[in-house]
């Protein structure tokens, strides 16, 4: 497919100090979110004409096996840090893990978390599919959530984070409220869709996602303890004048490991000591948001995203 | 356009793994494992003798850590070299003074270029376990299984008949396996591989002839990952494996399950002399440690072999 816009249309801009005065539940500045990826990779998925699953030729056990460690070792480590100070994650699931590893789904659901879709596996990819595909796709993981985590799914992050161009529009014509797909605020925004309904971006703070910083950035575990606790300062600074949102994104198969742990619930432990704090769900964000903030921003601002805006076909 | 229809078909969406060579099983779920004397923490120290040819083929891929400018590449030909003529020696040096017992991953290809080395090596008794021909014969899905056969058979036959030892264990250079790989190793009589590093303890693995251990030698621990790979400076290294060594005591104690710590060490990395002391310091800090058992990697795979069900 020939690209034909120079900007997905999905928001206006919007200067930071020029915000609506948002104040989340409890009068919180920060609503702290802990978005946990539940995933599964397969061995051996079939091609993508797009992206290649894996460095190495099948098998490579190397990458499956980094992965697979989060499913056998991580999670349950990650669920007990997470506990302990009070956190329910959001899961953003690989929906057939479901049918792979129930007893992590049920992990979950004792716990009164949250799943959203992050598509059927991590090893297949939304690149070249046609409306149909993705929105059978789309839809296969909402079901799967329905079913086995017993939730409707309100939130979104793309498997892998492949995108089309419809995306958005086909993950809101299945139910969807929010997604986790883009990293351009610290707020959360209205976001354009298709269907005209109210859908909005719940930041997900890519940087803060343990797998940016140790696989792509390849940080020290005690030096990302610190990015989490700076970044928390300056939002809990900022999040006076108007609330802000803070997530970290985890992947168990990096964050759970031996010499990883400390650091980072040294860093759970000092936001969830704050009192300001609302800890929370990517869903209940979303929620809060639309039920007080979502017509006054739309009112003053438009819906976002404007048909012709930067549309350079 | 579209993607091809089976894109979108999941056949090995099941219960379980998407192959059978384990059962799908969460660390903490299953029995407990104790260690000999009541240790909480099997250490597994697998000090890397390895060659890397000059004339590298780098199919199907660069193995880490060897040659990358054009030939002759003396700058990493030597640097790895150094490993076996200095760094090893530091490296026993210091697993010495804290006590603990290395295990040797050798490339067989050492046995017959060093034999001085072996010698050495035989002389302190310690297991070796088989990693192949060297850094360059990668084990991977475009090799034909009778080529992969004679590789495995001639490694394994020369390490044995160099050593003196039974050799049971296997590491493949990288890391790397076909799919064959696991049959094969069995199939020769080897009993335990480090290749699949999905969990903090061992596990079982099925093959074509039988049962192997998988016994996982962390690579997000490794010092060639850490230092070389993620640029971490050494004293951060050694940081992380204390860190590491602290949470799986904590865990073992809270949960009452022995857990194991591996760590692999290369000696042309950690040897270096602006490095050994980082290395020196994280071994001194696990023997200071009670509950750790330092033993060769085969003694932990008995150990644990013994407790299963």
């Amino acid at each position: 497919m020939t690209p034909v816009r120079d900007d997905p249309a999905l928001y206006d801009y919007r200067a930071w100090d020029e915000r609506l005065p948002i104040r989340w539940p409890g009068g919180a500045r920060v609503a702290f979110w802990v978005a946990p990826n539940i995933e599964f990779y397969e061995l051996d998925p079939p091609a993508n004409p797009q992206r290649k699953a894996w460095p190495r030729p099948a098998p490579d056990i190397q990458g499956y096996g980094t992965r697979d460690y989060g499913n056998r070792v991580g999670h349950a480590r990650m669920m007990e840090v997470l506990d302990r100070h009070g956190v329910r994650g959001s899961v953003s699931l690989s929906a057939a893990l479901c049918e792979h590893h129930p007893e992590i789904i049920d992990m979950c659901r004792e716990r009164n978390w949250e799943f959203f879709s992050h598509g059927i596996y991590n090893t297949r990819y939304a690149y070249g599919m046609d409306e149909a595909q993705e929105r059978a796709m789309i839809e296969d993981s909402v079901r799967a959530i329905a079913k086995h985590a017993g939730q409707r799914c309100s939130g979104y992050l793309a498997p892998a984070l492949t995108h089309t161009e419809r995306t958005l529009d086909l993950f809101s014509e299945a139910g969807g409220l929010y997604t986790c797909d883009l990293f351009h605020d610290d707020q959360p925004t209205p976001v354009r869709v298709r269907s005209g309904g109210a859908f909005v971006s719940v930041p997900y703070s890519l940087e803060l996602n343990d797998t940016i910083v140790y696989v792509v950035n390849r940080i020290e575990p005690r030096r990302y303890g610190a990015m989490i606790k700076q970044a928390f300062d300056r939002l809990y600074e900022e999040g006076e004048r108007g609330g802000t949102v803070m997530c970290v994104p985890l992947h168990a198969y990096q964050v759970a490991h031996p010499h990883r742990m400390r650091a980072f619930e040294d860093a759970l432990a000092y936001i969830t000591g704050h009192p300001n704090v609302w800890v929370a769900t990517g869903r209940e964000i979303a929620e809060y948001f639309v039920e007080h903030y979502y017509d006054q921003a739309v009112a003053k601002w438009g819906r976002g995203g404007s048909e012709d805006s930067g549309n350079g076909a | 356009m579209a993607l091809n229809p089976a894109y979108l078909k999941y056949e090995r969406r099941r219960y379980g793994m998407d192959h059978d060579r384990y059962e799908w099983s969460m660390l903490s779920r299953r029995a407990p494992i104790a260690w000999p004397n009541g240790a909480r923490v099997a250490l597994w120290v697998n000090l890397a003798v390895q060659f890397f040819p000059l004339n590298q083929s780098g199919k199907p891929f660069r193995p880490p850590g060897g040659m990358s400018t054009p030939y002759p590449d003396l700058r990493h030909y030597t640097l790895r070299d150094y490993g076996n003529r200095v760094g090893l020696f530091r490296c026993l040096a210091a697993m010495d003074e804290a006590g603990i017992v290395p295990t040797f991953s050798v490339n067989a290809a050492v046995a017959g270029r060093y034999p001085q080395l072996l010698e050495r090596l035989n002389r302190r008794g310690n297991e070796m376990l088989a990693s192949s021909w060297h850094m360059d014969t990668l084990h991977h899905g475009e090799l034909a299984i009778e080529d992969e056969r004679e590789l495995i058979d001639r490694s394994l036959g020369a390490l044995r008949a160099a050593s003196d030892q039974p050799v049971t264990g296997w590491l493949s250079p990288a890391r790397s396996q076909s799919g064959n790989t696991p049959d094969l190793l069995a199939e020769a009589g080897l009993r335990y591989m480090g290749d699949w590093i999905n969990d903090d303890m061992p596990y079982p693995f099925a093959t074509r002839h039988g049962e192997l251990v998988a016994l996982p030698l962390s690579l997000e621990l490794d010092d060639q990952f850490i230092i070389q790979s993620n640029l971490h400076s050494e004293w951060e290294y050694a940081e992380q494996v204390k860190d590491a060594c602290d949470y799986l005591l904590a865990e073992a104690e809270a949960t009452g399950h022995g857990r194991l710590l591996a760590l692999s060490v290369h000696p042309w990395l950690m040897g270096q002399p602006h490095r050994i002391g980082a290395l020196e310091s994280a071994l001194k800090h696990i023997s200071e440690q009670a509950g750790i058992w330092s033993a060769s990697a085969a003694d932990i795979v008995a150990a644990w072999s013994d407790q299963r069900a």
